[in-house]
């Protein structure tokens, strides 16, 4: 009896210097979530107006041809798929690799992983890399989104590719993070409604074509930046449950595992009175 | 003078909203110049100055770095890669990345994209501290 007193007593020492590492982790996630929240809503409305205008030059115009908007048929995909540096985060890698994996399915692709996970998964399954630079995804700054973007803009125009796509986990909500892939290149472009479009009246300088070809890198580094500062939040929230939860259970554990060490004790004295009873009666 | 809202954005943020009387910046093609009640109009920026003119007569210089601009009723948005305000401009390191850049081209025996990359980096620099002093 003794034996496995101490056996549990050990146990319950283990659980709770775990369930510390858990708890801390979940304050660092959490405080770490309130500044990538703040970079994320920062970021937002330059994306937004960047995108409308976009939208605007492409729905206005319907004469002029941009590269970047002609559909080739599709023979080889890029993937750009960001995931987190670290585990320990529930299932925020796996749902990202399982979203692209089923986007992928049957398919020609190559990937850009951002993360050192991303990069760890598609060299272990042995996708085609275009470039493993970018491998921590926390340092990813402004200026690492135009190197993305320029170097994924140069190959689908060179054609080494025909279309972009970019697999981030969107942020709903604290509770909430969802794997989302989406096609950034070739531009999709409103269909323009015959007859109702109206002539637009706004000037383009030098053209509508030539500002729609200079923005479009940007906007693209636009969209990998904003999607950085998404998937970062959903690492950081995806992290805080899991921590969360590794708490409660921590916390549970360390309940029945007292639970059954009173009743070893209990029982061990119970033992000694018997025996001690015993002997006096003799 | 006649007013018009302007807002500047970049990625890490707004840099500026408000009223403004001017707002003078590089552009693809060359610099221009916006004020109140300018047609809708819309370009892609170059690597230069900007300046805002206030109400009260105050000129603000920036570094203002890629990006576009565009005029929406009455409304102007400059979307920027970069915008740094004059007084925000880290001029040591300016000058630091000036220098690594020179020494960069320096050397002979540069292939395409290393050429390219420094010779953004010391035209970035060049703007930084022109608009710095």
């Amino acid at each position: 009896m003794a034996g496995s007193m101490k056996e549990i007593k050990l146990r319950i020492k283990s659980v709770e210097s775990t369930m510390q590492i858990t708890k801390a982790m979940e304050l660092v996630a959490s405080s770490k979530l309130r500044r990538a929240k703040e970079r994320v809503e920062q970021s937002r409305p330059y994306f937004e107006t960047l995108y409308q205008t976009l939208y605007d030059i492409a729905a206005a115009n319907t004469d002029f041809t941009s590269p970047y908007m002609a559909r080739r048929e599709i023979k080889k995909t890029c993937y750009i798929v960001i995931a987190g540096d670290r585990g320990l985060a529930g299932g925020y890698n796996s749902n990202m690799f399982k979203a692209v994996a089923a986007d992928s399915q049957d398919r020609d692709f190559c990937v850009l992983p951002i993360g050192k996970k991303a990069v760890e998964h598609f060299q272990y399954h042995g996708a085609e890399i275009l470039t493993d630079r970018f491998a921590v995804v926390g340092d990813v700054s402004v200026s690492d989104s135009f190197d993305i973007a320029r170097l994924v803009c140069e190959k689908f125009l060179a054609g080494n590719f025909d279309e972009i796509k970019i697999g981030f986990t969107q942020f709903v909500s604290m509770l909430t993070q969802t794997a989302t892939v989406l096609q950034v290149l070739p531009f999709d472009a409103p269909q323009p409604k015959r007859g109702e479009g109206r002539p637009t009246q706004i000037l383009y300088e030098p053209s509508g074509e030539e500002v729609f070809n200079a923005i479009i890198p940007e906007y693209l580094a636009g969209v990998i930046y904003g999607t950085v500062c998404e998937s970062v939040a959903s690492e950081l929230g995806a992290r805080r449950t899991a921590m969360d939860s590794a708490t409660k259970n921590a916390t549970e554990m360390i309940d029945n595992l007292n639970l059954y060490y009173n009743r070893a004790r209990q029982a061990a004295i119970t033992q000694e009175i018997t025996e001690i009873v015993a002997g006096a009666g003799e | 003078m006649a007013t018009f809202p302007l807002k500047i954005m970049t990625p890490d943020g707004v840099a500026f909203e408000g009223e403004a009387v001017r707002l003078v910046c590089r552009t693809m093609t060359g610099d221009l110049a916006i004020l109140a009640h300018h047609s809708d109009y819309c370009t892609a920026l170059g690597m230069g100055d900007a300046h805002v003119v206030l109400e009260d007569g105050t000129v603000r210089h920036a570094a203002c770095m890629g990006g576009m601009l565009s005029m929406m009723n009455g409304e102007c948005h400059l979307l920027a890669t970069t915008f740094e305000w004059a007084d925000q401009i880290d001029k040591a390191r300016a000058e630091a990345s000036k220098a690594r850049a020179e020494a960069a081209l320096a050397q002979k025996n540069l292939d395409d994209r290393e050429l390219q990359l420094a010779q953004a980096r010391l035209k970035r620099a060049l703007v930084r501290t022109s608009v710095a002093k």
